[in-house]
């Protein structure tokens, strides 16, 4: 019996499960994917939003604001980057110099900290490639960048330095109601527990659904991303945003803390929960909105493209809390955009609720910080050649888009909640994710993971389930 | 730090021959830094035949081909490093490379030849619609996980692109046992050799769809099936034309990139036409005593060009290191002018003080040309007009010029390449 | 009287050529417009021929696999014959390049010989 199971490995469920872990508890996360961070985490826009967006007075606007002030001290505590570069609201009409001022003023009873709007000349000079049509800007300081696998990966670790255990590939059934609290039954057997944390994304209305009668719908958001070269890295420094009008937020441009540029996103609406397929109007769309607030774009250098679905839900707002007529079913369900922001102060609520309601009390063991994976490439040379002379695998490169070394790669296998397939190494040390998208790595990090973790080469997964990457050998079929 | 006359990046065709023709001209401190664990770089997973008609007289495979080179470097006693990945270059040519048994460590060159090759255009550069699971591989991953390692990535097969690595690829997967069911090529003509459509597709009757993309690719975990459409001249999807193949497996064969990172990093001057370098006729970049060579200064169809270009910009570095013609560093240049058809040349300028006799100027058209006429203007004097049944994106074109026809032109400022009607 | 259509390879041309016979025997080439692409059409539609690459499994070496080929052309018609004879084909440690790794490969008279050097693996020795 457990006292708490979270459903959901994503950044939510990663962050509620390491808030209580200080607490004394039996704690377990399940995810139906093969690792943390497969669902609405991995595809968004990685931004930490400032908070003057959401409506004043909703979870969207508190969680925003308390989660900005807290990722600082996290992003150390928990070694993932985290750049406050700051992001910019443009207005390139002057009939819609109301709305930027309008937002302004919700920022402003939001609480957020140092926002000014920006004259045309100002915009310009601090961003030269915003568009010659700006006429006023919003600027937010406080807002930043991240990278939400980082996060998410660096959350549950800790999670699981502090003993929670992680189940993966391990999807809920059904869940019934029994005494004591909450039967899941899973493709992997029978889980009990006292109290459910529903983190489950674009799933997590199913999961409501099972145990109340108060039904909530999740729709599907999906937007679709174009991510450019690092060489376009560059081509603004701040996030730059559409001012939010009647067809929505608009395509956002924005560096990625690992120095790309990430266009997007568009929002559909879509029926398929894993309908993470791009389709050429949304791409398209990518393509041409983006030029409307950053100009000379160079979209010759996308190196990918991908799409998210946000789990938009029907009221509008984060959902938080314990099911009215379900005791011990803690609803964290609507996390959109913006969810990564909030992420932290999403774990601090949820864990707290259950605090409170099964008195639970501090470990005086808990441990509040966690080293990620080492970065070769942000040491000086001559600590550098002491790693090689100790562990030669560093002075191998094999990702040679992003220089990541065979030491990077052994070190993601082999760390907590290490990663199983080339997209949790992807994940964990970018091999992979450069400018030939894994065409030369790829190979070699099959062998290494099937050395290290002693595979065969056809067990090898792109991500996990039925994801291979070679299905037989040479002339097997003659 | 250890002092080298040359040192050469990269040990694939370009980097051996640079390296072998360098010694032969009179050089003996050569270093070649090699990424892979072995020499001969593209060439090892090359194992089709078809190379070395031109160099050799003989058709030999690709990694008969590297071998005939490397033998040459050992017989020669030219120092080469292995699993070793050049980090930087300073533009006073200090490298700094890095390997598991030395470490991170610089060795000062007097010159650099670039010879890092070039990568696969992936699938983001095409916009892709669609789902991204497993199945989706570079015709080049492919190409080295069947050739190298045994193992087949897929059982049916859909090829986009037409480029060679793609057609060899059709025939090598079909050989192995998979069923290529079709390769689809978004231009209205191949990217790859007349010889290798013959030889790879029709052999094994393949059909090959012109003017096809891919519009969506099916499949979560792993590819269920592609839906190709036919394209119309601006390359938009013609409604109505979609088509789906099951499949579970995509190789993408849609052009190939030149590698300059490193070349970008230490200032050198790019072609945006070739993605490569900008050099003079001596192969070599603005930034003196750096020369390229091989497909990372433009992308050739044939590995004798490779090397033929590689020696020269391996004779060229020798006689920078020796300082044989100091005095014209700095002269006049011509500047060579691509025009009406012609995508780029190699090189762009010439110095007839530094030149050789004769000089090979390599260009690509930018369509399909028949009966036409490829033409160099000196100045406005059309000098050199060649009449050409039919001319094509996927094969290089080259015109040699020699110093003995350009010295009667003393205040020759630009020669136009281009492709004319008439 | 019989008619066939072939692509001539030798150059980038590419030129349609038309192969009139009868029987077995060539009447005429056209569509060519040297001699090279008469002496393909010739060839192709009477004997057509081509070189095999392949590879088979390496028992201790430094790579698992080893690239070859027959030595010269063989009919097009034993391709298939010639790749399902190398199926199980296993050579041991070090091959060098000419190795002959099977002889009369099905039934051709040509042999199949090792188009790359192999080392024996290092944890071998």
């Amino acid at each position: 019996m457990y006292d708490v199971i979270v459903i959901g490995a994503g950044v939510s469920g990663a962050a509620a499960a390491r808030e209580l872990s200080r607490y004394k508890a039996r704690i377990c996360v399940i995810e139906k994917e093969e690792d943390v961070c497969c669902g609405t985490s991995k595809a968004n826009s990685a931004i930490v939003h400032a908070g003057y967006d959401a409506a004043p007075g909703s979870l969207k606007a508190k969680l925003n604001v308390r989660g900005n002030q807290m990722m600082g001290e996290l992003a150390k505590d928990l070694d993932f980057l985290f750049k406050r570069n700051g992001s910019l609201v443009i207005c390139t009409a002057e009939e819609d110099l109301s709305a930027l001022q309008e937002l302004y003023e919700r920022g402003q009873i939001n609480g957020v900290k140092d926002l000014r709007i920006l004259s045309r000349e100002e915009t310009l000079t601090m961003e030269p490639n915003v568009t010659d049509c700006v006429c006023a800007a919003l600027y937010a300081p406080t807002a930043g960048i991240i990278c939400p696998f980082e996060l998410n990966i660096a959350l549950a670790e800790n999670a699981y330095t502090n003993g929670v255990e992680f189940r993966f590939d391990t999807e809920v059934e059904k869940i019934v109601k029994s005494e004591e609290g909450y039967e899941l039954h899973t493709n992997k057997g029978i889980f009990r527990t006292k109290y459910v944390v529903n983190a489950a994304g674009v799933y997590a209305d199913e999961l409501h659904n099972m145990v109340s009668e108060k039904k909530i719908r999740i729709m599907p958001r999906r937007g679709d991303y174009c991510l450019l070269d690092k060489a376009a890295g560059s081509h603004v420094e701040r996030t730059v945003f559409a001012l939010p009008g009647k067809f929505g937020k608009g395509i956002l441009v924005t560096p990625t803390v690992h120095g790309n540029l990430l266009v997007g996103p568009t929002a559909i609406d879509v029926e398929d929960k894993e309908g993470i397929n791009t389709s050429r109007e949304g791409l398209e769309q990518v393509m041409e909105k983006a030029g409307l607030n950053v100009k000379n774009l160079p979209m010759r250098q996308v190196i990918t493209s991908f799409a998210g679905l946000r789990a938009h839900e029907e009221q509008g707002d984060f959902l938080i809390g314990e099911a009215e007529d379900a005791k011990g079913f803690i609803d964290c369900a609507g996390i959109e955009s913006p969810g990564i922001a909030s992420c932290p102060a999403i774990g601090e609520m949820v864990a707290q609720i259950i605090r409170d309601r099964m008195g639970l009390e501090e470990k005086d063991n808990f441990i509040s910080t966690r080293k990620g994976i080492r970065r070769p490439a942000d040491l000086s040379k001559e600590e550098r050649n002491e790693l090689i002379g100790k562990e030669p695998a560093y002075g191998s490169i094999v990702c040679r888009c992003e220089m990541i070394t065979e030491g990077e790669i052994i070190d993601a296998v082999r760390r907590p909640l290490g990663a199983k397939s080339l997209d949790g190494i992807k994940r964990r040390t970018r091999a992979g994710m450069g400018r030939c998208q894994s065409g030369f790595c790829s190979p070699r990090v099959m062998e290494i993971l099937a050395r290290e973790r002693d595979m065969s080469m056809f067990d090898i997964t792109k991500s996990g389930g039925k994801s291979q990457i070679v299905v037989g050998i040479n002339k097997d079929a003659l | 730090m250890k002092q080298y006359d040359i040192v050469i990046i990269g040990g694939g065709p370009a980097g051996l021959a640079a390296a072998v023709s360098a010694k032969k001209n009179g050089i003996d401190r050569i270093l070649i830094l090699e990424r892979d664990k072995e020499l001969g770089g593209i060439l090892n997973q090359c194992i089709h035949n078809g190379f070395g008609l031109h160099t050799f007289q003989e058709e030999l495979t690709g990694p008969e081909y590297a071998d005939r080179f490397i033998e040459q470097v050992k017989e020669l006693d030219i120092a080469y490093k292995l699993n070793t990945m050049v980090m930087d270059i300073s533009r006073e040519k200090v490298v700094t490379a890095m390997n598991r048994e030395d470490g991170l460590f610089d060795v000062q060159a007097k010159a650099v030849i670039l010879a890092m090759g070039c990568r696969e255009r992936a699938r983001g550069a095409l916009n892709i619609p669609g789902f991204r699971p497993a199945g989706i591989y570079s015709a080049g991953t492919a190409q080295r996980l069947v050739n190298m390692e045994g193992y087949m990535p897929g059982r049916e097969v859909v090829i986009l692109g037409s480029g060679d690595i793609g057609l060899i690829m059709a025939r090598r997967m079909t050989l192995e046992g998979a069923k290529v069911k079709v390769v689809a090529e978004l231009m209205p003509y191949s990217g790859g050799l007349k010889r290798n459509i013959v030889q790879c597709l029709d052999d094994y009757g393949i059909p090959l769809k012109l003017s096809h993309t891919v519009i969506d690719i099916k499949g979560k975990e792993r590819v269920e099936g592609i839906t190709l459409a036919e394209v119309d001249k601006g390359g938009k999807p013609v409604p109505g034309t979609e088509e789906f193949y099951s499949c579970d497996t995509l190789l993408l064969s849609v052009g190939l990139i030149p590698e300059n990172e490193i070349s970008e990093k230490i200032g050198v001057e790019m072609n945006r036409a070739t993605s490569g370098p900008k050099v003079n006729e001596s192969l070599e970049t603005n930034i003196k005593g750096v020369f390229a060579c091989g497909n990372v200064l433009h992308v050739h169809d044939l590995v004798d060009f490779v090397s033929e270009e590689a020696a020269a910009a391996g004779k060229n570095a020798a006689s920078y290191v020796k300082k044989e013609h100091p005095e014209e560093r700095n002269g006049r240049e011509i500047r060579l002018n691509p025009e009406n058809g012609v995508r780029y040349t190699v090189p762009v300028t010439i110095n007839t003080a530094r030149m050789d006799d004769e000089l090979t100027v390599r260009f690509r058209v930018d369509g399909v040309y028949k009966n036409c006429y490829v033409s160099a203007y000196f100045d406005g004097e059309r000098v050199l007009h060649r009449r050409r049944q039919v001319v094509a994106p996927g094969e290089m074109e080259e015109m040699k010029l020699t110093r003995e026809q350009l010295l009667q032109y003393p205040d020759l400022e630009t020669i136009t390449v281009k492709v004319e009607e008439e | 009287m019989e008619e066939k259509n072939l692509t001539c390879i030798n150059c980038p041309i590419g030129c349609s050529l038309t192969v009139e016979m009868e029987g077995e025997q060539v009447i005429k080439v056209s569509g060519n417009t040297c001699k090279r692409g008469e002496i393909y059409a010739r060839k192709e539609v009477t004997n057509p021929t081509r070189i095999v690459t392949s590879t088979v499994k390496v028992v201790n070496g430094q790579s698992d696999m080893v690239s070859v080929k027959t030595k010269e052309d063989i009919p097009k018609g034993k391709i298939f014959d010639c790749v399902r004879a190398l199926k199980n084909v296993q050579v041991e440690a070090p091959v060098r390049i000419g190795d002959v790794i099977v002889k009369n490969i099905a039934d051709t008279g040509v042999d199949v010989v090792v188009t790359k050097n192999v080392e024996v693996s290092r944890k071998n020795t």
